[in-house]
C-alpha cells in the first residue's frame, strides 16, 4: 500500500525526487495550458471557417504567452466594495486545487532511478481518487468568494449559479467514481490504472458499459464550468460572471485554472475509464512509451472538449438542474447499484444480479408512469360527467371540467 | 425529446467538424485587402483637364451643401497671363477637415464642372487635428491624372482606378434616356472616356470597373438554395 518511494524511509536521495516531481508536473502542467489555450482557440477557429491566433509566433503558439504578459503588467483592480482579504484569496482557491488534482494523475508506469523505486506520478495517497473529489469541492469556494467578495450583484448571481451547478455535478461525478472504486477495487489512482493494465478490454470504460464514462464526462464538463455548462459566466446575462471585477494577474489566474482544470479533468478521465498510460509499448526507451499513450489520450479529450465546446449551445438553468438532479444523478445511482450486483452476485449467485435489475426496471416504470400522471392528469381516467355542453370536457383539462360540474 | 430523434443532439458535432475542412473566410487585412465597390465614397480628389487645367472654378457650392461644413473654399480670379483653370475665376484655396467629413459626396452632387469627385481610398491616418486637413496641393490629381499617393496613405496597384467624374456620370441607376450619352467633359490622363454600356447588356465591365451588386450577392447564395454553382 501506499507510494513504494516511501517503503524504505524518506533520505537525501527521495527528497531531490520529491522536489523534482513536482517542478516538473508543475512545469509541465503551465506549459501544457499555455498551449492547451493556443490548442482550443485555433480548433475552435478551424470549426468556424476562421484562422485564429496566427501573429505570435509560428502558428500563433506564442499568443498565450503574449496575453499572459500583457495581464501581468496590466493594473490591478480592486474594487471598492470589495472584500479585500477574500477577493485576493480566491485567485488562489481556483488555481492550487487545479494544480493538486493533477497530482495523483499516473502519467506513466513504474521506472527505477537510483535503486529508488519511483511511479510517474506526483504523489499516490491511500485516499486516491478521493482527493479529486475533495479539491474540486475546495475549487467551488474559489468561485463561490470570488462572486461574493467582488461586492457587485453581477459577480455574485454568476457565483451563486456556478456553486449551485457544481454542488448539483458533484453528486453524479462522485457516484461514478464509486462504480469504478467498485470495478478496481482500490481508491489509489495507481491501484485503478493497474487494475486496467494489458488489454484494452479491460478498461474501465467496456468493463462498467460506457455508461458511468458518459456521467463523469458530462459531469466533469459542468464541474469546470466549461461549455455548454458555463452558464456561470454567461456573457449575455452575467457580463463575464464570478471573475467580472477581476482584472490583470488575478483574472489571469482565473483563466489560468480554467484551462489547467480541463486538463486535468480529461486526464482523470482517461485515469479512471481508459487505463491512463495504458498501452502497447516496445522495447526501446521503455519507460517512455507509457506516457506517450497517457498524453495521446489526454490529448483526445482534451479535443473533444474544444469540440463540444464547438457544437453546443450553452444550457437553460433550469435545463441545467434538470439534467443533473433528474438524469445523471438518477442513472448514476441505478449503475451503481447494477455494478454493486454484480460484484455482489459473484459470490452470491447471479440471481442477486436478475434481482437487482427485475427490481430496477420495476422503480423505473413506476417514475415514468407517475411523470406521465403528472404531464396528463386525467389521461386514462373517466372523462368528466356533466359539462355544459355535453361534448366532452375533458379533453379541455382537469381543472375546466371541474369547474364546469 | 430523443437523442438521434427531433433535437438531433449530434448533428450540431457534425456541423462542427465539417467546417474544418472548408476554405476560411478570414481576409488578413493589413496583408491582402478585398476588392473595393467601385463607387465607394472615399479621400476626396480635384480632377484637371486633358491640358492640366483645374476643372474647380471656386464657385463654393460643395463648401455651401456640405452638411458637415468641412469644406472650406475661396474663390479666386484667374491671373492673365497664367491661368489656372479655363473659366474666369478658380479655387486658389481648397481645404478638406477629414475629422469632419462624413463621405455623403453631396460635393460631388453639386460640383458643376465635375471638380471634385472622391477616390476609393479611405485607409489613411493622421496624428494631429492639422494634417486631418488636406489643402488643394494634396488634394489635386497628378500629372497621370491619377490621385496623388501621400505617404501616410495605404494605396495599393490598381486602388487609384475610378476616381473621376466619368465615374458619376456613369451610374447605372441613371435615366436610360440618357445611356451612351457622353456627359462629361475630357480628364487629364484619360481624354474624354467611353460611355457605359449600362442597361442594354453591352456592358464591359472590365473596363469600367463596374460590380454588379446583385450578381455579387447571387454567387453567396448557397446552391441548395437556387444560388448558381461556382
Amino acid at each position: 500500500m501506499g507510494d513504494p518511494l516511501f517503503s524504505h524511509g524518506v533520505d537525501v536521495g527521495v527528497l531531490v525526487i520529491v522536489v523534482v516531481k513536482v517542478l516538473v508536473a508543475f512545469g509541465f502542467l503551465l506549459v501544457s495550458v499555455m498551449l492547451m489555450i493556443w490548442f482550443e482557440r485555433k480548433v475552435i477557429s478551424d470549426m468556424q471557417n476562421r484562422i485564429g491566433p496566427n501573429r505570435a509566433g509560428k502558428f500563433g503558439i506564442l499568443q498565450t504567452l503574449a496575453d499572459g504578459t500583457k495581464l501581468f503588467f496590466k493594473e490591478d483592480l480592486l474594487p471598492e466594495r470589495a472584500d479585500r482579504v477574500v477577493f485576493r484569496l480566491a485567485p488562489f482557491l481556483s488555481v492550487v486545487p487545479a494544480f493538486l488534482i493533477f497530482a495523483i494523475v499516473p502519467v506513466g508506469g513504474i521506472v527505477t532511478i537510483a535503486h529508488h523505486t519511483v511511479e510517474l506520478q506526483v504523489a499516490d495517497p491511500p485516499i486516491g481518487i478521493l482527493l479529486l473529489l475533495a479539491l474540486s469541492s475546495v475549487a467551488v469556494y474559489g468561485v463561490m468568494l470570488a462572486g461574493w467578495s467582488s461586492g457587485s450583484k453581477y459577480p455574485l448571481l454568476g457565483s451563486v449559479r456556478a456553486s449551485a451547478q457544481m454542488i448539483s455535478y458533484e453528486a453524479a461525478l462522485g457516484l461514478t467514481v464509486v462504480t469504478v472504486i467498485l470495478e478496481s477495487h482500490g481508491l489509489s489512482t495507481r491501484a485503478i490504472v493497474e487494475s486496467q493494465a494489458e488489454y484494452f478490454w479491460r478498461w474501465n470504460v467496456l468493463r462498467l458499459c460506457v455508461v458511468p464514462f458518459a456521467i463523469f464526462f458530462i459531469a466533469g464538463t459542468a464541474e469546470l464550468n466549461r461549455p455548454p455548462f458555463d452558464l456561470a459566466e454567461g456573457e449575455s446575462e452575467l457580463v463575464g460572471g464570478f471573475h467580472t471585477e477581476y482584472s490583470a494577474i488575478r483574472f489571469a489566474m482565473f483563466y489560468l485554472a480554467e484551462f489547467m482544470n480541463t486538463i486535468t479533468m480529461s486526464a482523470i478521465v482517461v485515469t479512471l475509464f481508459f487505463g491512463g498510460p495504458d498501452g502497447p509499448g516496445f522495447h526501446v526507451v521503455r519507460w517512455l512509451w507509457p506516457i506517450l499513450w497517457f498524453l495521446g489520450k489526454t490529448i483526445v479529450f482534451l479535443y473533444v472538449q474544444v469540440w463540444i465546446r464547438a457544437a453546443l449551445p450553452r444550457l437553460r438553468y433550469d435545463q441545467l438542474m434538470n439534467l443533473g438532479w433528474k438524469w445523471l444523478i438518477p442513472l448514476s445511482l441505478a449503475w451503481l447499484l447494477l455494478v454493486a450486483a454484480a460484484q455482489v452476485s459473484k459470490d452470491w449467485g447471479f440471481a442477486v444480479f436478475g434481482g437487482v435489475v427485475v427490481a430496477g426496471l420495476l422503480l423505473a416504470a413506476a417514475r415514468a408512469t407517475a411523470r406521465r400522471r403528472r404531464a396528463h392528469p386525467d389521461r386514462g381516467r373517466p372523462p368528466a360527467v356533466g359539462g355544459a355542453d355535453g361534448l366532452g370536457t375533458a379533453a379541455i383539462g382537469a381543472g375546466r371540467s371541474e369547474a364546469g360540474s | 425529446m430523443g437523442l438521434l430523434g427531433e433535437t438531433n443532439f449530434f448533428g450540431g458535432f457534425y456541423v462542427a467538424a465539417k467546417q474544418i475542412l472548408r476554405p476560411r473566410v478570414t481576409t488578413e487585412y493589413p496583408a491582402t485587402k478585398r476588392p473595393k465597390p467601385p463607387r465607394l465614397h472615399g479621400r476626396h480628389v480635384l480632377n484637371r483637364y486633358e491640358d492640366g487645367m483645374e476643372k474647380c472654378i471656386g464657385c463654393e457650392l460643395c463648401a455651401a451643401v456640405c452638411p458637415a461644413d468641412c469644406i472650406y473654399v475661396r474663390g479666386a480670379d484667374n491671373p492673365p497671363d497664367a491661368p489656372v483653370s479655363p473659366g474666369e475665376r478658380y479655387g486658389f484655396v481648397y481645404e478638406i477637415n477629414y475629422l469632419r467629413c462624413i463621405h455623403c459626396d453631396l460635393c460631388v452632387e453639386a460640383c458643376p464642372t465635375e471638380a471634385i469627385t472622391e477616390s476609393k481610398l479611405f485607409e489613411f491616418s493622421f496624428t494631429s487635428r492639422a494634417d486631418a486637413i488636406y489643402t488643394r496641393d494634396e488634394l489635386v490629381v497628378g500629372d497621370d491624372g491619377k490621385p496623388q499617393q501621400l505617404p501616410w496613405e495605404d494605396w495599393r496597384p490598381g486602388e487609384d482606378r475610378f476616381s473621376s467624374g466619368w465615374m458619376r456620370a456613369t451610374s447605372p441607376s441613371g435615366d436610360a434616356s440618357y445611356e451612351g450619352e457622353v456627359q462629361w467633359s475630357g480628364e487629364l490622363g484619360y481624354g474624354v472616356r467611353p460611355p457605359e454600356a449600362g442597361q442594354r447588356g453591352e456592358r464591359d465591365d472590365e473596363a469600367t470597373g463596374n460590380i454588379s451588386v446583385r450578381e455579387t450577392e447571387a454567387k453567396k447564395i448557397p446552391v441548395r438554395f437556387g444560388g448558381r454553382r461556382r
